[in-house]
C-alpha cells in the first residue's frame, strides 16, 4: 500500500503544475488566442516567485504559508504582465500568434538569467529553501486510505490546484463570462453582433492563461529543486500537449494531466515497482512511454478534436 | 508578366525593410536594457556587440560562418514547413537525430573512404531527420493530429533515443559525452581555413547555402512548391483546385525534416570537437531556427542572411560577456521576433489584397480561355 501512496504523491508532483498551466492555456485558446508562450510564462512566473522567495528567506522577513501564498501572488502577477505582451500583439495588432508566442518563449529565460546575473554578481541560479511540505494535515490526515493518499506529505498547492480546476470548470461552462469566452473562440463575429466585446473577452482569456501559467511555474519548481535555473524543462510545451490531448475541456484536461503525470512517474520510479524492475528494461524505454503513449492516444482521438473554430485567427471587425 | 515581376520586387523590398525595422527596434531595446543595468558601460557594450563579428578580423568572421550553419539549416526547416502553413516545432528532434546518425556513420562506418564518408554521413543524417518529421506528417494527414503536439512529442522521443544511442555505441567516458569526429574524417575545410585563419569555418557552410538554394528552387520553380504555397495561402481553395493536401503535408514536413537532419549532421561533422551531450536538454540550435525562419520571412535565401545575422550578434555577444551577461543577445533576438510578428501581419494584409486581385485576374483569364475552347 505504501507503494501506491508513493506513486500517487509522485504523480501529483508532475500532474498538478501541468494541469494548472493547461487550464490557463484552455482559457486563452477557448477565447480564440493560440498561446504557445505557456513555457515562457511559466519561466517568468517561476522566476519572479522564486526570486521573491529567495529575498524574503535571506532577509528573514517572511516564512511558511504566508510566504508561499505571497510568492504565488507574485508569480501570478508576473505571468499576467508577461502575457499582456502576447495579448497586445495577438489581439490589438493581429500579429501571427505563433510568432509572438515564440518571441515570448525566447525572451523569458534570457530575461530571467540576465536579471539574476545582474543582481547576484554573475550567479545564474537562484536558491531557495523548500519549507512548504506538510507532513500531516491535522484531523484529515487520520482518515484511513484517503488521509494517507492526500493529506500526508503533501503540498497546499495540490488543494489549491483542485480548487482552481473546479472553479475553472464552473467559470467556463456555467457562467455568462465563460459563455462569452467560448463564443469568442467559436464565432467572434456572431459574439460581436450579440454585443460581446471580442477584444476584452480575448484579453481576459490571455490574462487568465498568464495568471495560471505564472503560478504553475512556481508550483512546478518548489517540490523538485532547491534552486531555479530559469528553465521549466519544457513543461509549458507539455502543458500545451495536455491541453490538446484534453480536448480543450477542463475535466478531460485534468484526466490528461494525471495520465501524463502517472506515465512520467513510472519512468522515474520503475525501480521501486517490483514487477517493472524485474523486467530489466533500459530506463529509456520507461522514459519514452509518456510521449509515445500520448502520440498513440492522440492519433485515435484527434479525428473528433474540439479545437475552437476561430482559434488562432485574429478578429477583424471589418469581416463581420 | 512584366508588371508581375515588378510587383514581386517591390514586395521583397517591403519584406527586407520590415525585417530591418524589427532588428533596429530589437537592438534599441537591448541598448536600453544595457543603459538601465550599467549606464556607464552601455555604449561600449552595444558597440562591441555590433562590431564583434569583425573584432579579430577574418577569424571572427569565419566563426560567424561556422555558427551560422546549424541555425541556417534549422531555420530553413521551419521556414519550409511554415510556407505550407505548418509550424515545425519538431525541429530540435529532427536536428538531434540527424546529428547522431551523421556522427555514427562518420565514426563507425570505417569501410567508407575518408573522401566521401562525410558526404554519406550528412545525407543519412538528413534522411534520419526526414523520417523523424514523417511521423508528425502522417499523423496530421491521416489522423488529424496537431503538428505542434506531435512535433513536441517526437522531440523528446528523439532526444531520449539519441542519449541511449550515444551511451550504447558512441560513449566517451572521460568527457561523459559522445565521441567526436576525427579531423581526417570531418568535413573538409575546402580552403576556407586559408581565407579565415584560426576559425572553425568549413565546407559545411557552402553545403548549407547550397541546400538553401535547393529549397528556394523547390519552392519557387516546381509544381510541388507552387502547390505547397497555395495550400499555405488557402487550404480549401488548394484542395478545390485538385491539389493533394495529404501528400503535400507529408512531403513538406519530410523535406523540412531532411534539412534539419542535414543541419545536425553538418554541425557535428565539422571536426571542431563538438560532441553530443547525454543530458536531457533539447539542443538550442533547434529552437533558434525558429527566429531565423521568422526573421528570414520564411524565404530560404532570407534564412541565409538571417542566420548570418544571428551568428554575428552571437559572436559579438561572446566578446561582450565580461561586461554584460550573454543573455542580452537572446533578449534582443526575442524582441526582434516579437516585432517581426507585427510586420508580418502588415505584409499579410498586402498579400491578401494582392492575392484577391490576382485571383480575379486569373479567373478572368480562365473565363476568356474557357470561352475560346467552347
Amino acid at each position: 500500500m505504501s507503494l501506491v501512496y508513493f506513486l500517487f504523491a509522485q504523480t501529483l508532483l508532475f500532474a498538478i503544475p501541468l494541469m494548472i498551466v493547461a487550464l490557463g492555456g484552455m482559457f486563452s485558446e477557448r477565447s480564440g488566442v493560440v498561446n504557445l508562450a505557456l513555457e515562457g510564462i511559466m519561466i517568468i512566473g517561476g522566476f519572479s516567485g522564486i526570486f521573491f522567495m529567495h529575498y524574503m528567506q535571506q532577509n528573514d522577513i517572511m516564512h511558511g504559508m504566508p510566504l508561499l501564498f505571497c510568492a504565488l501572488l507574485v508569480s501570478a502577477i508576473a505571468g499576467l504582465l508577461f502575457s499582456l505582451l502576447h495579448a497586445f500583439a495577438a489581439i490589438n495588432l493581429r500579429a501571427d500568434q505563433t510568432i509572438s508566442g515564440t518571441a515570448l518563449n525566447l525572451m523569458a529565460p534570457a530575461i530571467g538569467i540576465f536579471i539574476a546575473k545582474a543582481v547576484q554578481d554573475g550567479v545564474q541560479n537562484i536558491s531557495f529553501t523548500n519549507e512548504f511540505r506538510i507532513t500531516k494535515v491535522p484531523v484529515l490526515g487520520d482518515i484511513p486510505v484517503l488521509g494517507d493518499l492526500l493529506f500526508k506529505n503533501c503540498y497546499v498547492t495540490t488543494f489549491l490546484a483542485i480548487g482552481i480546476l473546479l472553479l475553472s470548470g464552473y467559470f467556463l461552462l456555467k457562467t455568462k463570462t465563460g459563455l462569452h469566452i467560448r463564443a469568442c473562440g467559436e464565432n467572434p463575429q456572431a459574439a460581436d453582433a450579440a454585443g460581446i466585446s471580442v477584444y476584452k473577452t480575448r484579453y481576459l482569456g490571455v490574462i487568465l492563461s498568464g495568471v495560471l501559467g505564472g503560478m504553475g511555474g512556481l508550483i512546478y519548481i518548489i517540490p523538485i529543486s532547491t534552486e531555479f535555473t530559469c528553465s521549466v524543462d519544457g513543461y509549458g510545451f507539455l502543458a500545451l500537449a495536455v491541453l490538446i490531448f484534453g480536448n480543450y475541456s477542463p475535466w478531460r484536461i485534468a484526466f490528461a494531466a494525471f495520465f501524463f503525470g502517472f506515465t512520467k512517474t513510472l519512468a522515474y520510479t520503475y525501480n521501486s515497482v517490483p514487477f517493472l524492475a524485474a523486467m530489466k528494461l533500459s530506463d529509456t524505454v520507461y522514459k519514452l512511454i509518456p510521449y509515445i503513449a500520448t502520440l498513440i492516444l492522440l492519433s485515435f482521438t484527434s479525428k473528433n478534436s474540439a479545437a475552437p473554430k476561430a482559434d488562432g485567427i485574429p478578429y477583424d471587425k471589418s469581416q463581420r | 508578366m512584366k508588371n508581375k515581376v515588378g510587383f514581386f520586387q517591390k514586395d521583397s523590398t517591403r519584406s527586407v525593410i520590415s525585417s530591418l525595422i524589427a532588428i533596429a527596434i530589437g537592438l534599441l531595446v537591448g541598448f536600453i536594457i544595457m543603459l538601465i543595468s550599467q549606464p556607464d558601460n552601455a555604449l561600449q557594450g552595444i558597440s562591441i556587440l555590433l562590431t564583434g563579428g569583425f573584432r579579430d578580423g577574418m577569424s571572427s568572421l569565419g566563426n560567424v560562418l561556422y555558427l551560422a550553419v546549424p541555425v541556417m539549416m534549422t531555420g530553413l526547416s521551419v521556414a519550409f514547413a511554415y510556407k505550407m502553413g505548418e509550424f515545425n516545432i519538431g525541429v530540435p528532434g529532427q536536428y538531434v537525430v540527424g546529428a547522431f546518425v551523421g556522427l555514427y556513420v562518420g565514426i563507425k562506418w570505417t569501410f567508407l573512404p575518408n573522401s566521401i564518408a562525410w558526404l554519406v554521413a550528412i545525407l543519412l543524417g538528413g534522411i534520419a531527420g526526414a523520417i523523424w518529421a514523417f511521423v508528425p506528417g502522417i499523423l496530421k494527414a491521416k489522423c488529424n493530429v496537431n503538428v505542434v503536439i506531435s512535433g513536441i512529442m517526437m522531440n523528446y522521443v528523439g532526444l531520449l533515443l539519441v542519449i541511449q544511442g550515444v551511451k550504447s555505441w558512441l560513449y566517451e567516458s572521460t568527457g561523459a559525452q559522445s565521441q567526436v569526429i576525427s579531423g581526417a574524417r570531418a568535413i573538409p575545410n575546402a580552403g576556407l581555413d586559408v581565407i579565415f585563419p584560426d576559425s572553425s569555418a568549413n565546407f559545411g557552410f557552402i553545403i548549407a547555402c547550397l541546400l538553401c538554394v535547393l529549397a528556394w528552387v523547390i519552392m519557387n520553380k516546381t509544381t510541388f512548391g507552387y502547390e505547397l504555397k497555395a495550400t499555405g495561402f488557402n487550404k480549401d481553395a488548394a484542395k478545390y483546385a485538385g491539389m493533394n493536401e495529404t501528400k503535400n503535408i507529408i512531403l513538406a514536413l519530410v523535406l523540412a525534416g531532411f534539412f534539419a537532419g542535414c543541419g545536425g549532421a553538418i554541425a557535428y561533422l565539422g571536426g571542431t570537437g563538438k560532441a553530443l551531450q547525454i543530458s536531457e536538454v533539447l539542443p538550442a540550435e533547434g529552437f533558434n531556427g525558429i527566429p531565423v525562419a521568422l526573421l528570414g520571412l520564411s524565404n530560404p535565401i532570407g534564412c541565409i542572411f538571417a542566420s548570418l545575422f544571428i551568428a554575428y550578434v552571437n559572436v559579438g555577444g561572446s566578446f561582450v560577456q565580461n561586461i554584460f551577461p550573454i543573455e542580452i543577445v537572446d533578449i534582443i533576438t526575442g524582441v526582434i521576433v516579437y516585432f517581426a510578428s507585427f510586420t508580418l501581419f502588415i505584409k499579410l494584409m498586402f498579400a491578401r489584397r494582392d492575392a484577391k486581385r490576382e485571383a480575379k485576374r486569373e479567373a478572368e483569364e480562365l473565363k476568356a480561355r474557357g470561352g475560346e475552347q467552347s
